[in-house]
Order: structure tokens, then sequence, then C-alpha cells
């Protein structure tokens, strides 16, 4: 079962304002951890966000399409990278996913991916699973 | 042969059910891999069980008969309902001699119990599902029966059960005991699902507290449970701590529904079996040599329970106590806890200089027993108008009935 890790932060604490020593530091446990689950075969894709200062929010009312500078919720802490993993359910998907270096300073949301017949069509995934 | 009648036999497999039907239950999970399928399977077995039985005799194993009945009759239906996707959703045997139903000896039935307990209690359910889900799947309550016990309407009830199975069943929260590495985090969180049961019914008020006052049976019944299958030294703490407290029940409140402080109970009426067992799981617990909260606070209740008089307390073990609470578990309340018992060993004064300082900082503003506490001490000492403020910044606070009462009657009682 797929697992969609969101790696949230507070924005000040994202990779953009670490020292470099520090930063070069967390990127290393991050080559590191992105490794091991490779390795272990539960790794399927991942990226790291630039922060939230770049985002642009976008909306579709009437037709009319609106955006708005910055994310959607100004809330305390940011996304700021996923992982999407592979784990055999939710202990073993907290397992992995207290791995994430970011986890020990920010936090990391868990969210199961849905894998049901109609969603997998829609999204042209459905091939792909048989 | 005694000739059974209908009726005998509804006795025969109500007892049946009594004993055996939670431990299907756990076990028709795992077979079945869903807790709605499971519980359907289970009804049906019972079913199955009032036509047969009293044609063929009740079976030399009626667990293994009953785990058999439901399983056949779940896929039965899966089947009959033509759901050929779901025929997938129903696990692959894992145990092929669970076909003869005979993978149930007591380590797996045993182990069934235990993931049923951890599933139930799992981090991922929030604790108000945890609770609601313990009472109906463990102890088998009504969604009536547990929203009459927590004064909460049974649709809010029906509708967190529904939603954490959900959660369990999307989320794929595993059936299955942590692991060694996991457990310590993953038994607390089962620790305190039924500490909340407890409390729940502990702190209900007379008067209406019959059906709240079965939380903390339903609490103390979960904990031996969990002892049995699980002989950890917190679990055996908390059993010995919710003895010790539900020993004190019949004395902690008058007829009239008043509370009645420690100091001032009967302790003629406080229960000595229960203080005996609770004792001697202290002693086991803390001989474990990895004693946590619980462990300690059973230990501070033990203290006072032994105490045949409230004169003859062992305050200064008590505060030791407190000292080692303290650094397993720091928390504000307990170091009130302490204050109070510092209070108890050294004099008012000394008490009013620690709760003061907690308040100073700015914890426990809104709690309200700090300033009951605090008020307690200044009446001591004929501080009246101190008492006076701490007493009303406590009333305040109150939404309890009995408690509210209690603290207008302490006002009126202070000299004007």
């Amino acid at each position: 079962m797929k697992y969609l890790c969101l790696i949230c932060a507070d924005p000040s604490a994202m990779m953009e304002f670490m020292s470099p020593a520090d930063s070069e530091k967390h990127f290393n446990e991050y080559r590191q951890f992105t490794e091991t689950i490779r390795k272990n075969g539960q790794y399927l894709a991942c990226n790291r966000l630039l922060p939230p200062a770049s985002a642009i929010t976008v909306r579709v009312r009437n037709g009319n399409v609106s955006t708005t500078d910055g994310p959607f919720a100004e809330t305390k802490e940011q996304l700021g990278g996923y992982y999407l993993i592979e784990a055999r359910d939710q202990d073993d998907a907290i397992r992995i996913g207290s791995g994430i270096p970011g986890a020990r300073f920010g936090c990391v949301e868990i969210r199961p991916v849905a894998e049901d017949i109609e969603t997998l069509e829609a999204l042209g995934l459905a091939a792909a699973q048989s | 042969m005694i000739e059974k009648t209908a009726q005998n036999w509804g006795e025969i497999i109500d007892a049946v059910y009594r004993t055996e039907s939670r431990r299907v239950l756990a076990t028709l999970i795992r077979l079945l891999g869903d807790f709605d399928i499971a519980e359907e399977a289970l009804h049906d077995a019972f079913r199955a069980a009032l036509e047969q039985w009293p044609r063929d005799g009740v079976p030399d194993n009626p667990r293994a008969w009953l785990v058999s009945a439901g399983r056949f009759k779940a896929i039965d239906a899966i089947r009959r309902n033509a759901r050929f996707d779901a025929l997938d959703d129903v696990p692959e045997q894992t145990d092929p001699s669970t076909e003869d139903g005979i993978a149930l000896d007591t380590e797996n039935v045993e182990d069934d119990q235990l993931r049923l307990i951890f599933t139930c209690c799992h981090p991922a359910l929030a604790p108000d599902a945890q609770v609601a889900l313990t009472l109906r799947e463990i102890c088998g309550l009504t969604t009536e029966e547990i929203a009459h016990a927590f004064l909460i309407a049974p649709t809010t009830i029906a509708q967190r059960i529904v939603r954490a199975k959900a959660k369990i069943r999307d989320a794929r929260i595993p059936y299955q005991v942590p692991s060694r590495a996991e457990l310590p985090d993953r038994l607390d969180s089962v620790l305190r699902v039924i500490y909340l049961v407890f409390n729940e019914g502990y702190s209900a008020s007379a008067g209406t507290s019959l059906t709240r006052h079965d939380l903390s049976a339903e609490a103390i019944r979960l904990g031996r449970l969990l002892m049995e299958l699980l002989p950890e030294p917190e679990v055996i703490g908390l059993l010995a701590l919710m003895l010790l407290h539900e020993s004190r029940r019949a004395a902690r409140t008058s007829p009239a529904g008043e509370v009645i402080l420690l100091d001032d109970q009967d302790r003629s009426r406080w229960n000595r079996d229960q203080i005996s067992e609770g004792t001697a799981l202290v002693e086991r617990a803390l001989s474990s040599g990895l004693a946590g909260p619980y462990s300690i606070q059973a230990a501070i209740s033990a203290v006072h329970a032994n105490a045949r008089q409230a004169a003859e307390t062992d305050w200064t073990e008590i505060v030791g106590l407190y000292d080692v609470l303290m650094r397993t578990d720091p928390s504000p309340v307990i170091e009130l806890n302490r204050a109070v018992a510092v209070a108890m060993r050294d004099g008012p004064s000394a008490g009013i200089v620690l709760i003061d300082a907690i308040l100073d900082r700015g914890d426990l503003a809104d709690y309200r027993l700090a300033h009951a506490a605090r008020a307690e001490l200044c009446r001591r000492l004929g501080r009246n108008a101190d008492a006076r403020a701490s007493f009303q910044q406590a009333l305040g606070l109150t939404r309890q009935e009995t408690e509210r009462r209690f603290i207008e009657r302490r006002l009126a009682e202070l000299p004007k």
C-alpha cells in the first residue's frame, strides 16, 4: 500500500535558512535515508519543495481563474517536501516515516494513497496496477 | 440426562456468549480482516448455535465451533452477495490449520485478544474513538450503553465507531501485537484508554452515577485481562492503581452525594480486599525495577490505603514517591500533588510556597484543584481572606455539581 509522507516544518527552519554546514549535514541525512528506503524497496518518489514564499495558490470560481500569493493556509508548519513510499501497513509507514530527517525538526503527516478502482481509472493508473 | 427446554438452551448460549463472544470476535477479525464482517459473522455463529446445539448438543470446544461457524457464514455471505471483488478482501489464510478451527490454541486466542486491544487503542485513532471502540469491541458494551455512560448521544458514539473502523480499514492499521521496540509507546496508549475509562466512572458523582460506576468496573476488568495477556510492570501498576482508588468508592461520597475528602473518610468503609490485592500488585510492579508513573501513583495510593487513620499517613514516604514521579513523569499536576504532600509533612506554609511558585509561573491557572488546594492550606493557617479568594477562583472553574456544592460549603464555613 502506498503512503504519502508530507514533511512539514516552520518555514524559518527550512533548508534555505540553515547555515551551510547544517544544510550540508541535513542533505547528507536525506541522502542516507533515501538510499536506505530505496534499498528496502519502500521508495516510490520524493521531492523537496522550495519555501512557501515561492508558492502561488490557484482557484477557479465560476470559470474565472484567480491566483493568490503564498500557500493556501497560513499555518505555522508548511509543506517542505514529500516521500511517496510503499509500506505494508500503517505501522510500517510510521516506522519508515519516523526515519525522515525532517521529522526531528518539524513533523511528517502520513496519508494513505487512495487505490480504489474508480480513482485508479480516473487517474489513468488502473493498468499499471494489474 | 435432563431434557433441556428452549429456555435452558437460551440461558446456556447466553452464558457462552458472555464468556466467549469477545474472544471469538477477536479471532474472527483476524480471519476475516474486517471488523464489520467479523461482527456480522459473530452474530450468525450464535444464531447457528441456537439452531444446532439443542439438536446436536454443545460441541466439545464451543469457541472453535463458533469461530468456524462464523468464518464459514461470512465467506458464504460474501459469495452469495456475488461481490466478487470483495473476495479479494478476505485475506488468504495465513495459517491453514484454522481450516478445521484447530489453530485456536491458547496462545493464538490470547494473541488475537491483544491484537484487538492494540488495534482499538492505536495512536492513529483519536482518543475518544479509541475509548468508544475499546468499550464496544473488547468489552462488548452496546452503543447505547457507552452513550449513556458518557452522557453523549448514541448517534455521536455510533459515528465515532464507524469513523474509527473506516480509518482502520483505509489507513490499513494492522491487526497485530506491536514489536518489542514499539511496545512501550503503544502500551502507553492502551493504558491511557483504560485509565480514562476508569476515571470517567470514578469521577462521576453519586445519584446519577450508577451506570457510570460500571465504567470503572469495566476498566478494572480490562486491566485484569491485559495483565493476564501481557504482565508488564506498568500494566500491573495500573491495575493496582485502579483497585486502590476503587477501594475508597463507598467512603468518598456521603449518602446525599457530597464529596468527602480523604482525611475525613470513614476508613472502615474502604474495601479491604481491593486494598490487599492492590497493595500486592504494587509490590510486584515495583519489584520489577521498571516501575513507571502508574506503578508509582499506585504506590502512593497504597500508602494512603494502608494508614488506618489519616493521622498515621506516612507523608515522608509519599513526598519521596512524588519526587520519583517528578523525575520519571514531571508535570505541573504532579508538582501540585507533591506540594500538598509537603504541606502535610512540613506544615501548610511550606505547601503554599510551592503552589504559589507553580501559579506564579503561569501553570495550572485554570486548574480548579490548584486553587482549591491553596485555599484549603490558607484556611488551615487562618488566612481567611486568601482562602476565600482562592476558593472563589476554584468555584469559577469547576463544572461538576458535587464539587461546586463542596466548595460553596467550605466558603460558607469560613469565618467572616
